[in-house]
């Protein structure tokens, strides 16, 4: 029988490697955008676990609204990543850094 | 059950007339020629007062739970509410010329703009982890992309992408804690989890629970060490969006922060008082020191933003109903002091030029009397000099801590203060004392110049007269 704890376990490992993720990486803005929807994702188990543990539903119902904000996020950031792009011909995250002070 | 659902629906006549509204605007907008663009503009702001008149009719002293305990009416959120209307009618009515001589007059930053009103009118009405976070994302959301909105600017879109994907952070954090809580006291209903909250018997999932929730926020409300996006949005979109950003979000957020750790988690006060300490002191620190070493006045003024938001904590963490009233007060005067700054910036500026260097404000007296006599208000207001509005800000919460006996966080927040008044003052300096480099007069319709002054004449008119409004703050939040 797996455990809430593994449950929980697993989610906030997920959850440390996105911050991992964003944080740690230099190189494109695709891969933040991956980290952020891991992130969601990693909530989301958190509530579902929580959700079947506690015998209660709206915590599942939660997580629909969680993938559906994830989708609207992901079309938006995508976009603006476009724009960026666009304008300055590359997605590398060190090369974002006109604003200084 | 449909009973239930449907009962009392007239309670959120507001939110269901500006969602209707901005989904017609929206359409109507693709069938207007450029021409006649600034029909969507009336429309909007037509559709901002009626909500308003809604909104002060619903006003009641009584509190409402509806769609399923998901949404309250109460009067906190009704003062809030017409405070966001009075901030996005301002902020459109400023942007409009900006936006016209920049040819980016277009129905989607009105559009954006009601959905992000809309936003934030649930987050002010959330009474569950749900709303709030679905008013939030609704907020977000809109303003990422109102960052965005000049497609060909390099710097525009730099920093919406930054404020894109720390906002996403921030909601993943917010999130995060959110599970938590959810896991402990079993419910999504913020009542419902500062019921339970006693009886959690897992300390250490709280903790967590309550820690992520409190970076959700600060992230959100860019207090120190949360702040990086800050200064680089504010300097990189548009001044029109900048404005938007720098007002209504900001009651937004105070309402989020109220929301959460007052009305779920005021149970453990003990325990994020400590935390929330810390980031007002470092707010003030940060925010007040860095902003002296800026010589582009839009990055400026989002550093004065940090320190405010510091100041703002202070009337929160003490844990008392003066309190909540005083930083209530704290949110709003600063919002009215915090459009009239951008609404000068955008005054100065015109077609391909920004006006966003302080250097540009030299000599701004010979230019220009009105405007520098104006500006001299908002500063003076800023740094909490009296008559102006600003000093019964800092006074109501320095109050407030001193009663929680918190006399050293007061003695420091003061000399933060003491500190941020140099770069105000160094304005004021700019304006009076320095010769001009350029002589023409500045020009600005007739429209804007009242709502400017009117605008400046509140700071100093509720500064003079400020017994009401706190009043008003302590009542609504009393009950």
């Amino acid at each position: 029988m797996i455990a809430l704890t593994d449950y929980l376990t697993l989610a906030a490992i997920l959850f440390s490697l996105s911050v991992a993720g964003i944080f740690l990486n230099r190189k494109n803005i695709i891969i933040i955008l991956m980290s952020i929807e891991l992130m969601l994702l990693s909530v989301n188990i958190n509530f579902i676990a929580f959700s079947h543990f506690l015998g209660d539903l709206s915590g599942q119902v939660f997580v629909f609204f969680i993938l559906t904000v994830a989708a609207a996020e992901a079309a938006i950031g995508l976009a603006i990543l476009v724009v960026l792009f666009r304008n300055k011909r590359t997605i590398d995250v060190d090369e974002l850094d006109t604003m200084k002070g | 059950m449909t009973a239930t659902l449907l009962t009392n629906l007239h309670l959120a006549t507001p939110e269901i007339f500006i969602l209707s509204m901005a989904s017609i605007i929206l359409v109507v907008d693709l069938f207007l020629t450029e021409n006649n663009r600034y029909i969507t503009y009336l429309l909007s702001q037509f559709t901002l007062v009626v909500a308003f008149l809604l909104t002060l009719n619903l006003f009641s002293g009584d509190t409402f739970y509806i769609f399923s305990q998901t949404f309250v009416s109460d009067p906190m959120s009704s003062i809030l509410k017409l405070g966001v209307y009075f901030a996005t009618f301002v902020t459109f009515l400023y942007s409009k010329d900006y936006l016209i001589q920049r040819n980016i007059f277009s129905g989607e930053y009105f559009v954006l703009g009601l959905f992000a009103v809309l936003g934030m009118m649930i987050m002010i009405s959330a009474s569950s982890f749900l709303t709030l976070y679905l008013g939030l994302e609704l907020l977000s959301l809109c303003l990422y992309a109102m960052v965005a909105l000049q497609r060909d600017s390099s710097v525009a879109s730099e920093s919406a992408m930054k404020y894109f994907v720390l906002g996403a952070i921030a909601s993943g954090m917010l999130l995060y804690g959110m599970s938590m809580l959810y896991g402990v006291t079993g419910s999504l209903d913020i009542q419902i989890v500062s019921q339970q909250l006693g009886a959690v018997t897992n300390k250490t999932i709280l903790a967590f629970g309550l820690v992520f929730i409190i970076v959700g926020v600060a992230f959100k409300l860019g207090a120190v060490p949360f702040h990086m996006w800050v200064p680089d949005v504010y300097q990189g979109s548009p001044t029109a969006v900048t404005i938007f950003i720098a007002t209504a979000p900001k009651i937004a957020a105070f309402a989020m922060l109220m929301r959460l750790l007052v009305g779920g988690l005021l149970e453990i006060h003990a325990q994020w008082q400590g935390i929330l300490i810390i980031l007002a002191v470092s707010s003030m620190a940060i925010g007040n020191i860095v902003a002296i070493a800026q010589t582009n006045i839009k990055r400026m003024l989002a550093y004065s933003t940090i320190s405010h938001i510091g100041f703002l904590m202070l009337g929160v963490l003490s844990g008392t109903a003066e309190g909540f009233a005083a930083s209530m007060f704290y949110t709003l005067t600063y919002v009215l002091m915090s459009m009239a700054s951008f609404g000068a910036v955008i005054i100065m500026s015109r077609k391909g030029f920004e006006a966003d260097k302080l250097d540009d404000y030299k000599g701004l007296n010979q230019r220009s009397p009105w405007l520098a006599l104006m500006m001299l208000f908002i500063m003076f207001s800023m740094a909490g000099v009296p008559p102006f509005v600003g000093f019964w800000a800092k006074l109501s919460v320095l109050k407030a801590v001193v009663s929680a006996d918190l006399l050293w966080l007061a003695i420091v927040a003061v000399v933060f203060s003491i500190i941020g008044a140099f770069y105000y003052l160094r304005i004021i300096k700019l304006m009076y004392f320095d010769k001009a480099e350029v002589s023409e007069p500045i020009e600005c319709a007739i429209d804007l110049r009242w709502v400017f002054s009117l605008n400046a004449g509140l700071i100093l008119l509720i500064g003079l007269m400020p017994e009401s409004l706190l009043a008003l703050c302590k009542q609504v939040v009393m009950s």
